[in-house]
């Protein structure tokens, strides 16, 4: 579905990715882990180029999105993404929100697109809340109404950028249950997480990224039972 | 003779000044608006020519006197063939004056908001423009409200320039009058309150208009 082939990222002259490649299957889910500034959030950025790359190929299924005749924006239709800082607007309400994108974007019929909002919040449990503006919900409520946003435009993947890292530790559990119920559904998902637990319970695959490359991967049982790297050992002795 | 009676027996002279000062306000804030948001999203243009010559727009209108902009518009281009009325020229140098404070205030205003807000929105695979007109400006104007209300209030003020070219608004008006009665305090005392009323008034909408907006940041 995804395919990443040789990705490099440079930010000035500091080279962020040194050549990534990385395969992801329908249905699959990918979780990235791996120290600060080791360069996971950009390569999940780079997959709906947030973040432009230097040099590599991404295709998107079957089709290249770094071709510069490809119009990004259909592909991101298809690709939900999850902030670290929520990113909701601040100037809709709940309900507004999620629906702006399928009617300006997709151009649903105001009818049909409540109806799937609605449904989402139902979904991540917060239909009550779905005519107050963001400023007055939890972060773990914000980081749920941010998902279903993503969702409501029926993505064929999803994209996490550690999700619960700016959410007081109560409400990490509440957003983990959501993307845990995301993934038995059959979501295609990528993660970049500290959330160890849920790596290992969630993942069907884990990347150990370190320096810029993909240092180790396999089943949660593999890296996380028996790391083959002394990098993947080195960092996971200090996290678990 | 007293304030009131001068008032009273001139009140079609103050009245039409104040139809002239109002329409020329309204043109300007108008126009200025328009204009300062299309000015201010060329500077953050990513074709330098076109950013070029956004900022040197904005350097030119903020570094000269209007009345020299004014003069220079009425004046000037005829030299070039081209002519305008007073009122023409008036309500083009109240709007290309305003448009120039007004674009470094929405320039502000968008690169106030958080990055985050341009990311999420075209994640859901909404344009760049889009984005701006949902996403970024409501909020940017949100913020930078009480910089557009003073400007606003500055046009109101500064449209008095235009009497200097013959535009019979409330100063010329109030000259007028001064000239017939010999009374040289009275009318401009009379359209200094007609000015103040104004502004204050407009102050009181927009610090409204401030709160009402502010809803969705209560708690």
């Amino acid at each position: 579905m995804i395919a990443v082939k040789n990705l490099h990222k440079y930010f000035g002259k500091l080279e962020i990715l040194k050549g990534i490649d990385l395969e992801v299957k329908k249905g699959e889910v990918v979780v990235v882990i791996g120290p600060s500034g080791s360069g996971k959030s950009t390569l999940l950025r780079c997959l709906n180029l947030l973040e432009q790359p230097t040099s590599g190929e991404i295709a998107f299924e079957g089709h290249s999105i770094t071709t510069k005749k490809h119009d990004i924006n259909v592909t991101r239709e298809k690709m939900g993404m999850v902030f670290q800082q929520f990113n909701l607007f601040p100037h809709k309400t709940v309900l507004q929100n999620i629906m702006l994108a399928p009617l300006k974007v997709k151009k649903q019929q105001h009818s049909e697109a409540e109806k799937i909002a609605v449904e989402l919040l139902r979904t991540v449990g917060l239909e009550d809340k779905k005519d107050v503006y963001p400023a007055q919900l939890s972060g773990g409520q914000k980081q749920r109404i941010a998902i279903a946003r993503a969702l409501a435009m029926q993505p064929h993947v999803m994209l996490f950028d550690e999700p619960t890292s700016a959410l007081d530790p109560e409400m990490v559990g509440e957003v983990l249950e959501v993307m845990k119920k995301l993934a038995e559904a059959g979501m295609t998902m990528v993660i970049v997480t500290h959330e160890m637990g849920f790596a290992r319970e969630v993942g069907d695959r884990i990347l150990f990224m370190d320096d810029g490359v993909i240092v180790e991967q396999g089943t949660p049982t593999e890296v996380f039972g028996s790391p083959k790297h002394v990098r993947t050992k080195d960092f996971l002795s200090k996290v678990l | 003779m007293n304030i009131f009676n001068l008032a009273y027996e001139y009140r079609n002279f103050f009245l039409s000044g104040l139809q002239y000062t109002l329409l020329l306000a309204v043109i300007g804030v108008f126009c200025g608006f328009v204009l300062g948001i299309a000015v201010a999203l060329l500077r953050m243009s990513r074709f330098w020519p076109l950013r070029f010559i956004a900022t040197a727009w904005v350097e030119f209108l903020r570094g000269t006197p209007m009345l020299v902009q004014l003069f220079l518009i009425h004046y000037g281009l005829p030299v070039f063939g081209i002519e305008f009325s007073p009122i023409e020229s008036g309500a083009i140098t109240l709007s290309i004056n305003s448009s120039a404070y007004l674009a470094e205030t929405f320039r502000a205003g968008i690169q106030g908001v958080d990055r985050g807000q341009m990311e999420a929105a075209r994640s859901l695979g909404m344009r760049q423009g889009m984005t701006m007109r949902y996403i970024i400006l409501p909020q940017a104007l949100k913020n930078v409200l009480p910089a557009i209300g003073n400007e606003f209030i500055t046009i109101i003020k500064e449209s008095s320039i235009v009497s200097m070219i013959g535009v019979a608004d409330l100063l010329f008006q109030s000259r007028t009058v001064t000239t017939i009665t010999y009374e040289a305090l009275t009318p401009l005392l009379i359209i200094a309150f007609m000015y103040f009323v104004m502004t204050f008034t407009l102050s009181k909408i927009l610090g409204r208009l401030e709160r009402r907006l502010n809803t969705d940041d209560r708690r």
